[in-house]
């Protein structure tokens, strides 16, 4: 058996398996509660696990592998940034949105305000960010099945030449997610999202025991065939290959390089905690004590994973060698997957062992991809139907039942217009709109989160003025930025309407989005309403009145 | 039913017990998040700033860079268990306490709880 039937047959199981699971979901779904929260029946370590599952991408297996293969250190940067981010989901969110909220961000932020204003806000908000990290992941995931099956230009597979091939992946993928959210909706998901999260660490445990074996245990002599395979010595341990570059004579493009740094360092540690796919998983457990240990489990999970990757990226990097990974993609996203091929050469014995290894972490990473995309279209259909649908536009005045049919019919819906969208994008570098979703989620989100949490004189209009303060500033200033024109690796490379230096937003629209929500509270003529902040307050704090 | 009177969150909230219990949340997890997010800071800073420093070799191929990542790394584990150790021991009991107090129906009065002839 060739390697690719190997992943086609192991990814097939995966699929069949979480199939099974979602419908057996499905038997079990039957209130709004079940469709959203999944009867918020789950235990702290389910719920961690499924946490990992929703948050470890394939950004973060094989991105940061990959960046830490071709780039050293700086891919490093990456894994702390996303790691350390919960400690703000531990400390200032995780607990008091799960006593005050039912199954959205919303619930939070227009707990004490006009209902309308700020759940079309959050609502636009979740989508947004929603839709583009979906983009990014379905984008790449098109990009990979190329790579992971081994479809060369020209050649043809099933019929298909590399192209037809990364279509119907999108498609294959949208399709998959849809079917598990709309079938299984948050029981479903949170399973998919488990079973993921095991199979992406049992993954990653065996390759990083296998690339420590390789160097008998000894981290700095890996780390020392690392740097020299790299050709660039000692730099290669050092940050600096990637981000905040120094270019020799232009110092003020030596200073957007290292403000663009900080910028990426803000966002990715405040963006998590107002990413609204896992804000919404807090929901799943059954009282605040839960929600704690949820967030505990997954950092964790999520630290020791993130631990794991230097292992793999400098692993690639010694073992598969800079030369090899670029030839297969220069983004080095396959720099995991050629790893794996190396080690099962090395340790299970010759071509077929390697096949074997590469055939086995190629379906993870397929599985790593689902899991996420399941749980972002989860997200934004559930903003739609509850915050648009059922608060919006029927006052609150609809039934359970057509409240979760039309969250079913907006997660087709939202799987649809993605793949479309991903259909369109898949020839454009869109790999920013991760660290873009992360830029929104910390500008707009984290702010209108916080003010509501602990802020007793936030109004309605500082709420609304946080977010689309936040949201907009983060899209105009990545609109007129160096990846999406006037640079080669720009989503546009021809065109050039670029004004702003930095690639990541973070440093200015995230002040700004706090700086709204502080002047849209002080300009607002309607005062905050005391009677509902001592009520949120109660509530997020002893849990009475908790759903 | 006094149950829903208007007032009645802002009586509990108002109670010193509960008054105590935002004091004690807020005493641990702002300080700690201003902690962590300039450590976590410095670390960016020194990254794009203070390469040399972060280059140093301290012992094979061992840096201070990957040392001060290693670091990040053992306090976040560290805090996260800071606080959840200081949560169950300072913040659950008086949570749990004051909410079956709300749910026996205490603070639904119109007045003050009655004093209890000793």
């Amino acid at each position: 058996m060739s390697a690719r039937t190997l992943t086609i047959v192991l990814f097939v199981v995966f699929v069949l398996f979480t199939l099974a699971i979602t419908i057996w979901a499905s038997r079990q779904t039957k209130t709004a509660t079940d469709f959203y929260a999944g009867g918020r029946s789950f235990s702290g370590f389910s719920n961690g696990m499924a946490i990992g599952g929703d948050y470890m991408s394939a950004a973060s297996f094989l991105g940061i592998a990959g960046i830490i293969a071709l780039s050293g250190y700086d891919g490093f940067l990456y894994s702390i940034g996303f790691l350390v981010a919960w400690l703000v989901a531990l400390l200032l969110v995780a607990e008091l949105l799960r006593n005050s909220g039912k199954y959205t961000m919303a619930d939070v932020l227009a707990f004490r305000m006009r209902q309308t204003p700020v759940r079309v806000a959050a609502s636009i908000s979740t989508i947004v960010v929603s839709i583009f990290y979906l983009l990014a992941q379905m984008v790449g995931a098109g990009a990979l099945v190329a790579l992971l099956l081994g479809i060369k230009p020209g050649a043809h597979f099933l019929g298909m030449d590399a192209d037809t091939a990364k279509i119907a992946t999108i498609i294959f993928i949208g399709i998959l997610m849809i079917v598990y959210v709309t079938v299984g909706g948050m029981k479903g998901t949170t399973y998919v999202q488990i079973v993921k999260a095991f199979l992406l660490m049992v993954g990653a445990a065996v390759m990083t025991l296998l690339v420590l074996a390789a160097f008998k245990f000894n981290l700095s002599g890996l780390l020392g065939e690392a740097a020299a395979k790299s050709g660039k010595g000692a730099a290669f341990l050092e940050p600096g290959l990637r981000y905040g570059k120094e270019v020799a004579g232009d110092a003020a493009q030596t200073f957007y390089n290292k403000m663009d740094l900080l910028s990426l360092g803000i966002a990715l540690v405040l963006g998590t905690a107002g990413l609204p796919h896992i804000l919404i998983r807090f929901y799943t457990v059954p009282n605040s004590k839960a929600a704690r240990k949820s967030v505990l489990w997954a950092i964790g999970i999520i630290g020791t994973f993130y631990l794991m990757t230097l292992a793999l990226g400098f692993g690639a990097a010694a073992l598969v060698g800079s030369e090899a990974i670029t030839a297969q993609d220069k983004g080095g996203n396959t720099a995991a997957p050629q790893l794996a091929q190396v080690l099962g050469e090395k340790f299970l014995g010759g071509a077929n062992g390697g096949a074997a290894m590469l055939a086995i972490i190629a379906a993870v990473a397929f599985a790593t991809i689902l899991a996420v995309v399941a749980g972002l279209t989860l997200a934004s259909s559930s903003s739609l139907a509850h915050d648009i649908y059922a608060s919006v536009i029927r006052k609150g005045q609809v039934s359970e039942g057509s409240e979760v049919r039309v969250a079913r019919i907006s997660a087709f819906a939202i799987g649809a217009v993605a793949i479309v969208l991903a259909i369109f994008a898949q020839s454009l570098n869109v790999a920013f709109l991760v660290a873009l979703a992360f830029a929104v989620a910390a500008s707009g989100n984290l702010p209108a989160i916080l003010y509501s949490l602990f802020w007793k004189r936030f109004t309605t209009a500082g709420a609304t003025a946080a977010i689309y303060g936040g949201l907009i500033t983060a899209v105009v200033l990545v609109f007129f930025s160096p990846v999406v024109s006037g640079s080669p690796t720009a989503m546009f490379p021809s065109s050039d309407w670029h004004w702003f230096p930095l690639s990541n937003p973070g440093i200015i629209s995230i002040p700004v989005g706090f700086l709204c929500g502080w002047l849209g509270t002080i300009l607002s003529r309607e005062p905050a309403d005391p009677q509902k902040y001592a009520e949120l307050e109660v509530r997020s704090l002893t849990g009475v009145g908790a759903h | 039913m006094s149950t829903d009177a208007p007032d009645r969150y802002e009586r509990i909230a108002d109670n010193p017990e509960f008054a105590g219990l935002r004091r004690a949340l807020r005493r641990f997890v702002f300080p700690m998040t201003i902690a962590f997010f300039s450590w976590y800071a410095l670390y960016v800073i020194l990254s794009a700033y203070a390469r040399d420093f972060m280059g140093t070799v301290l012992f094979g191929n061992i840096n201070v860079a990957l040392v001060f990542g290693l670091l990040q790394f053992v306090t976040t584990f560290l805090i996260a268990w800071l606080y959840a150790r200081y949560a169950d021991r300072k913040l659950d009991p008086v949570a749990e306490d004051l909410n079956a107090r709300i749910q026996a129906g205490e603070f639904d009065a119109d007045e003050q709880p009655k004093e209890v002839v000793a």
